[in-house]
């Protein structure tokens, strides 16, 4: 049955007009805007100083005063988690750039080579895999000194191995098609045939592995603050907070709740964001909707 | 009594209407066919009967099985039916078994469902069922998993799976469109004794007429969902008082007009493959003794010459598209050389075969596969100019590409569009426009009109004939299809286990096959002329 209707042209306008018709796009990127928006704000404004310790204020509720309540130093929750968006967004973003810009052409590759080639690329992938990440990252930030550079470098690198194994599983159920043959027939060669043919189809693949490795990002980061070699007091991260809060969870909930939800919030926003953009690049969804 | 009775059957999915006022009847030991091209709705007619429908499907009428309205049936009262009283076929041996069971395990797994039996009843009724669809216990055991079985095995099993406690009907959606002639006519002759054997009703689906005419004592056409014709399956056929069963009829025995069939022996030939073999590492018998490659082509030598047509046929797995890809300098060959147009082209560097690449391209099989989803048509179609010495400007690039589109029978419009919106003969004309926007010397074609329903085939065939007329191109047809063969091919080779075992013109060898592997392509396929023959015959 061929079905006749009306689409829009693959034409930037179309795109936008895609864009704009699609809920979880706009919702995500609304979130995703506002969290940026927050951590822009916090270089020029908080609430309160978030070096400045008040001890006379220390864990109290949230009210019309402190609206997200204070910690145990009395410093003001919303100013911190606003600032700590700037330390977190950073170190996740940065890290899952570093994980895709190399381990995605390292998998595309090893799949396109085949052979021995992909055998010794995936082995050494597996070793650093084996490490624990966290693990790896206390030693590297030993070696290199604490710091959210160091930070961002050490998650980054344990991105590597798992955007080349998802790169290398979605290239090598596209390589048998038809399609490639056809281009291999036009003579292209495994590089052009990666860059053109499998890369587009294997996008979504990744863009949703990096969503969840964002969050996994922002876990880590507050992984290695809580062990001291994250970002370093007094700068506040989202992931710190959460421990600082861990022991009195029951005594003053909100320090954990407010950051919490901070986390929970921009990971959702991300994760809408990567299912819109993919819905909105797979040109099969411009039927629905 | 009707076994199955189906009235006024109408149904929509969110809307749009798929079925109008459907009627079909079985009685219990009765073949129906039903036929139809592609969107015709006989598969959902069959679900209709399972009551397997997707979420936003309403139907309206009656569908009585066995005294029991379908229709208004309980969720439990159909689970008691499917696979009890009604046993299903599907069309793909390949995705229709769980591939992490063993066969045994899948085919007690119903009958311990229905019946309550034990493990042990249940493997026995299992090892039963498996010996009388040609799956006997000394070489099929029921441990076998179905990547251990080929395409035709694997059928049976889900034929084993169907019948195994013996239903009243059988529906067989294309149960052998995935099959290559020989494994179809021995799966066909399986379902014919098993209707006989248990008097089972038969709903036989499929798109290929002379299939239907071979099995079917009464038959329905379908077209967009409305019932044109139906009745005894020889008198329809012979009298085909419908113009649209006249259309099916005529499109199923489809040859193109080809003036003039190529003389061989006259000019240079285009290519020459001499002595090709291929081998594959085989599995590792044990840790000491190497292993035995598997050989797929072996020794193969064959010539084509400039305009001439011609086919390679063989059962599945014979060897044919090991050797295409060879040919099309896709895969190296692991003895003797391929020449094309007097140059070697084994064992070049993918540089050096720029220029062959350009005088050589292919159509595939799959009209979904073959394109990329994420380009649109103007990229794909352009993709062979990749390998002109001068890149085209973009503007000329359109050009070009708006002239193959031309020459299939497309329009300049369809450029801006993605594969996904084309129907399959729409597909398959993109994928003969793509080959011959270099002006190619050989098309090398693997299956092009097996997966197309029979009007679109007939067209495509049409196709295929005028540009082999109009611009010279030689081709090499690779199929199992033996009408394709005689319609468009001036010369016949026949493939077996990785052998030619004959070659000839294509009349000589369809007509009066010398070999054994020949003969037996020959007798298995179907042919709507003999079977509508000897339908009248035997009812005097």
């Amino acid at each position: 049955m061929t079905m006749r209707i009306d689409l829009p042209e693959e034409t930037l306008a179309g795109v936008l007009a895609k864009a704009l018709g699609n809920r979880s796009f706009l919702i995500g990127l609304v979130i995703t805007l506002l969290i940026v928006a927050v951590a822009l704000v916090s270089f020029l404004w908080t609430p309160y100083d978030v070096t400045r310790l008040v001890i006379a204020d220390k864990t109290q509720a949230p009210s019309l005063v402190h609206w997200f309540g204070t910690d145990h130093f009395g410093r003001d929750i919303l100013s911190m988690i606003m600032v700590g968006a700037r330390n977190s967004i950073a170190v996740a973003l940065v890290a899952v750039g570093i994980g895709m810009g190399i381990g995605v052409p390292l998998g595309a590759f090893a799949a396109a080579r085949g052979g021995m080639t992909d055998e010794a690329l995936m082995r050494v992938n597996d070793l650093v895999f084996a490490f624990p990440a966290l693990l790896s990252a206390i030693m590297i930030t030993a070696i290199f000194g604490p710091g959210a550079v160091n930070a961002i470098i050490a998650i980054g690198i344990f991105n590597i191995p798992v955007f080349a194994r998802v790169a290398r599983a979605g290239a090598l159920a596209i390589w048998p098609r038809e399609f490639i043959l056809a281009a291999r027939a036009a003579g292209k060669g495994a590089t052009q045939i990666t860059v053109e043919h499998v890369l587009p189809n294997i996008a979504t693949l990744l863009l949703v592995q990096g969503t969840i490795q964002f969050a996994l990002g922002i876990l880590a980061e507050a992984g290695l603050s809580y062990v001291g070699l994250g970002a370093q007091p007094p700068m506040p991260s989202w992931g710190r907070m959460l421990f600082d809060a861990q022991t009195r969870m029951v005594t003053t909930p909100w320090m954990a709740i407010f950051p919490g939800m901070a986390i929970v919030i921009t990971v959702l926003g991300l994760n809408l964001l990567g299912d819109g953009i993919a819905d909105i690049l797979d040109p099969k969804s411009r039927r629905q909707r | 009594m009707s076994l199955l009775e189906i009235e006024n059957l109408s149904l929509t999915i969110g809307g749009t209407p798929i079925l109008k006022g459907v009627e079909l009847a079985i009685a219990p030991g009765e073949v129906v066919g039903l036929v139809g091209e592609s969107g015709s709705g006989k598969s959902i007619t069959a679900l209709t009967i399972m009551r397997l429908l997707p979420h936003l499907a309403r139907a309206e009428g009656r569908v009585a099985f066995d005294g029991i309205d379908i229709l208004g049936a309980t969720e439990d009262q159909m689970c008691a039916l499917r696979g009890d009283d009604i046993g299903m076929v599907f069309q793909e041996p390949m995705t229709a078994l769980n591939p992490v069971k063993t066969i045994g395990e899948q085919v007690a797994e119903g009958i311990r469902w229905h019946t309550k039996a034990g493990r042990a009843e249940a493997e026995e009724r299992a090892r039963k069922i498996l010996d009388r669809v040609g799956l006997p216990e000394a070489k099929f055991p029921l441990s076998r998993y179905p990547h251990e079985l080929s395409g035709g095995q694997r059928q049976r099993v889900v034929i084993a799976i169907a019948c195994a406690l013996k239903p009243k009907l059988l529906i067989a959606d294309e149960p052998t469109t995935a099959l290559d002639v020989v494994l179809q006519a021995q799966i066909l002759d399986l379902l014919r004794d098993l209707v006989s054997e248990n008097r089972m009703g038969l709903l036989l689906i499929s798109h290929d007429l002379a299939v239907v005419t071979e099995m079917a004592d009464r038959l329905t056409i379908l077209r967009h969902g409305e019932v044109t014709e139906a009745g005894d399956t020889a008198r329809t056929l012979s009298e085909q008082q419908h113009p649209y069963t006249r259309e099916l009829a005529l499109a199923s025995m489809h040859v193109p007009a080809r003036p003039k069939p190529h003389l061989a022996g006259s000019a240079r030939p285009l290519l020459e493959v001499e002595g090709v073999g291929r081998d594959y590492p085989g599995r590792r018998i044990s840790l000491f003794r190497p292993a035995q490659p598997i050989r797929a082509v072996d020794d193969v030598s064959l010539t084509i010459e400039p305009a001439q047509s011609v086919a390679l046929v063989g059962r599945s797995g014979c060897g044919k598209s090991t050797l295409a890809r060879m040919i099309l300098a896709l895969d190296k060959p692991t003895a003797g050389t391929i020449r094309f147009r007097g140059e070697a082209i084994t064992g070049k560097p993918e540089a050096e075969l720029k220029p062959a690449r350009r005088d050589m391209q292919v159509v595939f099989q799959d009209p979904y596969g073959s394109f990329d989803p994420r380009q649109k048509v103007e990229k794909l179609v352009a993709e062979p100019l990749h390998l002109l010495e001068k890149q085209p400007a973009k503007a000329e690039r359109r050009e070009m590409v708006a002239h193959a589109l031309n020459e299939v029978g497309l329009g300049p419009r369809d450029m801006d569009k993605y594969p996904h919106e084309f129907s399959g003969g729409q597909r398959q004309r993109l994928s003969i426009a793509r080959a011959i926007i270099t002006r190619p010397k050989l098309v090398v074609a693997d299956e092009p009109v097996s997966a197309l329903d029979v009007s679109i085939r007939a067209q495509i065939l049409d196709l295929f004939a005028e540009l082999n007329q109009k611009l010279g191109i030689a081709y090499l047809f690779i199929t199992h299809d033996l009408t394709v063969a005689r319609a468009m091919a001036d010369e016949v080779l026949v493939m077996h286990e990785g052998k030619i075992v004959e070659r000839g013109r294509a009349a000589d060898v369809l007509d009066h096959p010398r070999s054994e592997a020949a003969q037996a392509l020959v007798a298995a396929a179907p042919d709507l002329h003999r079977a509508i023959a000897r339908r009248m015959q035997e009812q005097g």
